[in-house]
C-alpha cells in the first residue's frame, strides 16, 4: 500500500527529518544525493520514504553529480531536492549556477557544519553563508530560509519548495548541525491545510512559446521535458527563446530577468520575525539556532531592565535591507550573533552606514553562541558612549 | 516570375529535427560532428518516436552544442555533468528516450565518473560520444583520447600520457551496449545509433571523428577529408571482439563495430523490485543468527 505523503500528526523528529517530512509535503518526489555529516539523516530518511509515495531516491556518485541530478529531474516534471553540508556545499556551486542560469525550480538543503574544509564534520557551523549568496560565478539572486527548530525545517522547505516553484531558482535551506539532529516536537498539519505552488505552465501554443518570456511577476512559465514545447535550455546566456546569444545586450537582459524577479518581489519573498523592538536600544540580529540564543538573550536583558529586541532572519537571502536600513536609524547598536567570524554581519554594517553601531558575536564552529555572550554584549553596547 | 521566388525553399529531410533558425551553426567545415548529428537525426526519425518523448542532453564543447541545434526537448548542461543531469531527466519521466550526446573530454574527462556509474547501474540511457583525440572547443588540448605522442596545445612537445579505451572502459563498467565507428561508416553508425536508442540500458556508442581545425592542424593531417580517410582506411571492423582489445591503433588496427550487446535490468528495474520486495536479502545463502551473535558479543 502506498504511504502517506503527508505525516499528518504531532511527532518527535529531529531536523533532518523534519525537512524530509516538508518535502514529501511540498510534493518532492526525486532526491538525488550523497552521504555527509550531518546531512545524511536527510538522504536516509528520503530513501525510506520516496518509494512510499511513488517517487524515486537516488545515491549519486558525488554531489556534483546529485546536483545536476535534480536540475534533470526538476525538467522532467518532478520537484526535487538534494542535501549536504560544507565539501558537498561546495562542490555543488557550478551547478548552482546552472539552476539560476536556466530558472530550474529545485531545492538545496544545507545542514551547515564548521569548515574550512573538513573542519568539525559533527560539529555546528553557520560559515556557509555568503557563499550561499555568493559561491557560484556570475551575477544573480539567491534565495536562502534559515530553519531554527525541526518544526522550522518542517515549515521552510514546504516555503522552500513553493518560492522555487514560484520564482523558478534553486532555493537554500541554510540549516545547521544542532537544527538538524535536535529532537523537538514537530506538528505536521492535515494536506489540506498545507499550501502547496507548482510552477505556472505555458498556456499558449508550441510554436507561440518563449521559454524565457516572463510574465507579469517577472517569472517565465516553464514547459517539462514531454509536454511538447522543444525547448532549449542552456547555462550560455541566452535570449528569450533560450537559444545562447552571446552578446553584452542579451547578457543585460538575461540577468536583470533572474536578478528583476527577486528583487521585485521582495514583499512575497522577506520572512523576518521581530520581538520588543519599538523600544529597543539594541536589536540583535540573528538567523538559525543563533537566532534562538539571541531569543533567550534577549528575555534574559529584558528582565534585567535592558532595552533589547529581536530580528529574526526566516529568510537570510536577499537580505531585509530596508528594514534594517530603517532600524538602523532608531537603535543604538545592531548585534549579530554568527557561528563564522562575521558573515552577515557585514550586512548590517553595510546598510547601518554609520547610523548605529554594529557588533559581532563571533564563534568559529563547534558550539552554539551561548545567550549569556550575548546579553553581555547587550550590556556593554548600552554602557558605549555614542 | 514572382510566384517562382516566393516558392518556400526546399526542405530537407530533417529539416522538423533542426532548429534551422539557428543555422549557421558553430562547426567549422570538414568538422565530423555534423556527420555525427546528420545520423543522430535520422536514427531518431527511423525509430518512430514521437518527438515529444525523446529529449537530448549534452555537456560542454563543440559536440557540445549539438544539444542546441536539434528541436527535440534539448539540454546543454555544465562541462561533465550531461550524464548525471540525464539521470534525473530520466528518473523523473522514465516514458522518455534521453540521449547524451558529448566530447571525449567532455564524458570522459571531466565526467568520466559519472560515465563510469551510469554504466555500472545501467542507467537506461543512450550516450554517443565524439571522439576527435582532443578538446576542440578550447581550441586543442591534450584530451584522454589523445593518442601518445600527439601534439596539442598542451603536448607541444608530443603526448606523455597514454589515452584510455572507452569502450573497453564502458564494458568493464557494466554498460549493456557498446560499439564504435568512424565518422564515414555512416550508415553503419546510423543503424548502430538506433539500435542503441531502442536498447534498454545503458548503450555507448563511440565515433572517431576528424576536428581538423584543432586536432589535424597540429599533427600534418590538415585536410578535413584525409583525416576523415585516414581513420577510416586504418579502421578494421571485429563485431562481438572483447572491447579490450578493441584498440585504436593508427598503424594498422583501428577496431570498430559492435563489441557488446545483452540485457540486463536497468537501474529503474531494480530499484522497482526492490521496493516491491522481490529482491531476496543479502546474502542469498542467509547467516547463523546465533553465530553471529556471538562474535558480536565477543
Ligand atoms: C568546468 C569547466 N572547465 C573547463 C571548461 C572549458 N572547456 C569547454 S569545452 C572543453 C573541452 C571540450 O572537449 P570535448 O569534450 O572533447 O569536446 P569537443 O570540443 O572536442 O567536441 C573545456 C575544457 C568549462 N567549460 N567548464
Ligand atoms: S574545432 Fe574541431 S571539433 Fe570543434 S567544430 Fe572545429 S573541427 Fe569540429
Ligand atoms: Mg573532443
Amino acid at each position: 500500500m502506498p504511504g502517506k505523503a503527508v505525516l499528518t500528526g504531532t511527532h518527535f523528529m529531529n531536523g533532518d527529518e523534519a525537512c524530509c517530512e516538508g518535502a514529501l509535503a511540498a510534493g518532492c518526489r526525486f532526491f538525488g544525493g550523497y552521504p555527509i555529516t550531518p546531512a545524511t539523516e536527510v538522504a536516509e530518511r528520503m530513501s525510506k520514504r520516496l518509494p512510499q509515495v511513488g517517487g524515486v531516491f537516488i545515491q549519486m556518485e558525488d554531489e556534483i553529480a546529485s546536483m545536476a541530478a535534480i536540475l534533470g529531474a526538476s525538467w522532467g516534471g518532478q520537484k526535487s531536492m538534494t542535501s549536504t553540508s560544507g565539501p558537498g556545499f561546495s562542490l555543488m556551486m557550478e551547478n548552482i549556477g546552472l539552476g539560476l542560469c536556466t530558472e530550474t525550480p529545485c531545492v538545496i538543503c544545507n545542514v551547515q557544519r564548521a569548515g574550512p574544509s573538513t573542519g568539525l564534520p559533527t560539529l555546528v557551523g553557520q560559515g556557509d553563508m555568503m557563499q550561499a549568496r555568493w559561491g557560484s560565478h556570475g551575477p544573480y539572486e539567491i534565495i536562502a530560509l534559515c530553519p531554527a527548530s525541526p518544526q522550522e525545517m518542517f515549515d521552510f522547505t514546504i516555503q522552500a519548495f513553493n518560492l522555487s516553484e514560484q520564482f523558478r531558482l534553486p532555493v537554500l535551506i541554510m540549516a545547521d548541525e544542532v537544527v538538524g539532529h535536535m529532537n523537538e516536537r514537530v506538528v505536521i498539519p492535515p494536506a489540506d491545510q498545507i499550501t502547496v505552488i507548482d510552477r505556472a505552465k505555458p498556456n499558449v501554443p508550441p510554436a507561440e512559446y518563449l521559454p524565457y518570456h516572463p510574465g507579469p511577476d517577472g517569472v517565465a512559465p516553464m514547459a517539462n521535458f514531454g509536454d511538447g514545447y522543444f525547448m532549449h535550455v542552456t547555462g550560455l546566456t541566452h535570449d528569450e527563446r533560450g537559444y545562447p546569444t552571446m552578446t553584452p545586450a542579451a547578457q543585460v537582459e538575461m540577468t536583470d530577468r533572474i536578478v528583476g524577479k527577486i528583487r521585485n518581489n521582495l514583499d512575497r519573498i522577506l520572512d523576518y520575525e521581530t520581538l520588543f523592538l519599538d523600544d529597543a536600544q539594541v536589536a540583535v540580529v540573528a538567523y538559525g539556532i543563533s537566532a534562538r540564543s539571541a531569543r533567550g538573550a534577549v528575555l534574559t536583558a529584558r528582565e534585567a531592565g535592558l532595552k533589547a529586541g529581536l530580528v529574526k532572519l526566516n529568510v537570510a537571502w536577499p537580505f531585509p535591507e530596508d528594514f534594517i536600513r530603517e532600524l538602523s536609524g532608531r537603535v543604538k547598536t545592531m548585534i549579530m550573533p554568527e557561528i563564522n567570524l562575521g558573515q552577515m554581519v557585514l550586512e548590517l554594517e553595510r546598510l547601518a552606514q554609520g547610523r548605529c553601531a554594529v557588533r559581532l558575536v563571533a564563534h568559529p564552529g563547534g558550539t552554539i553562541i551561548s545567550p549569556r555572550r550575548i546579553v553581555e554584549a547587550i550590556r556593554q553596547a548600552l554602557e558605549e558612549r555614542p | 516570375m514572382t510566384t517562382a521566388l516566393a516558392a518556400a525553399p526546399p526542405r530537407h529531410p530533417h529539416d522538423d529535427l533542426l532548429r534551422t533558425e539557428r543555422i549557421p551553426h558553430i562547426w567549422c567545415s570538414g568538422c565530423g560532428i555534423g556527420i555525427v548529428f546528420g545520423s543522430l537525426m535520422a536514427a531518431i526519425t527511423k525509430s518512430g518516436l514521437a518527438r515529444q518523448d525523446v529529449a537530448v542532453v549534452s555537456g560542454i564543447g563543440c559536440t557540445g552544442r549539438m544539444a542546441g541545434y536539434i528541436r527535440l526537448d534539448s539540454f546543454h548542461t555544465t562541462h561533465g555533468r550531461a550524464i548525471p543531469f540525464a539521470t534525473g531527466l530520466k528518473l523523473a519521466r522514465p516514458q522518455g528516450k534521453v540521449i547524451v550526446a558529448s566530447g571525449d573530454g567532455d564524458l570522459l574527462a571531466i565526467g568520466g565518473n559519472h560515465f563510469i556509474h551510469a554504466a555500472r547501474r545501467n542507467m537506461d540511457l543512450t550516450v554517443i560520444c565524439v571522439n576527435n583525440f582532443n578538446y576542440g572547443m578550447t581550441g586543442g588540448q591534450l584530451a584522454p583520447s589523445t593518442p601518445f605522442g600527439a601534439k596539442t596545445t598542451t603536448t607541444p612537445q608530443g603526448n606523455p600520457d597514454e589515452p584510455f579505451n572507452f569502450c573497453a572502459l564502458a564494458a568493464a563498467c557494466g554498460a549493456s551496449y557498446v560499439a564504435r565507428w568512424t565518422a564515414l561508416h555512416i550508415r553503419r553508425l546510423t543503424n548502430t545509433i538506433l539500435e542503441a536508442i531502442n536498447h534498454k540500458g545503458f548503450s555507448f556508442v563511440e565515433i572517431v571523428a576528424p576536428c581538423p581545425t584543432a586536432f589535424g592542424r597540429r599533427n600534418k593531417i590538415r585536410g578535413a577529408l584525409d583525416l576523415l580517410k585516414f581513420y577510416y582506411d586504418r579502421s578494421v571492423v571485429k563485431n562481438h571482439l572483447a572491447p579490450g582489445e578493441a584498440t585504436i591503433d593508427f598503424d594498422h588496427n583501428l577496431v570498430v563495430g559492435k563489441f557488446v550487446e545483452f540485457d540486463r535490468p536497468t537501474f529503474l528495474d531494480h530499484y522497482q523490485m526492490v521496493n516491491r520486495g522481490e529482491v531476496e536479502a543479502w546474502p542469498a545463502t542467509g547467516v547463523d543468527a546465533s553465530a553471529a551473535g556471538q562474535r558480536k558479543a565477543g
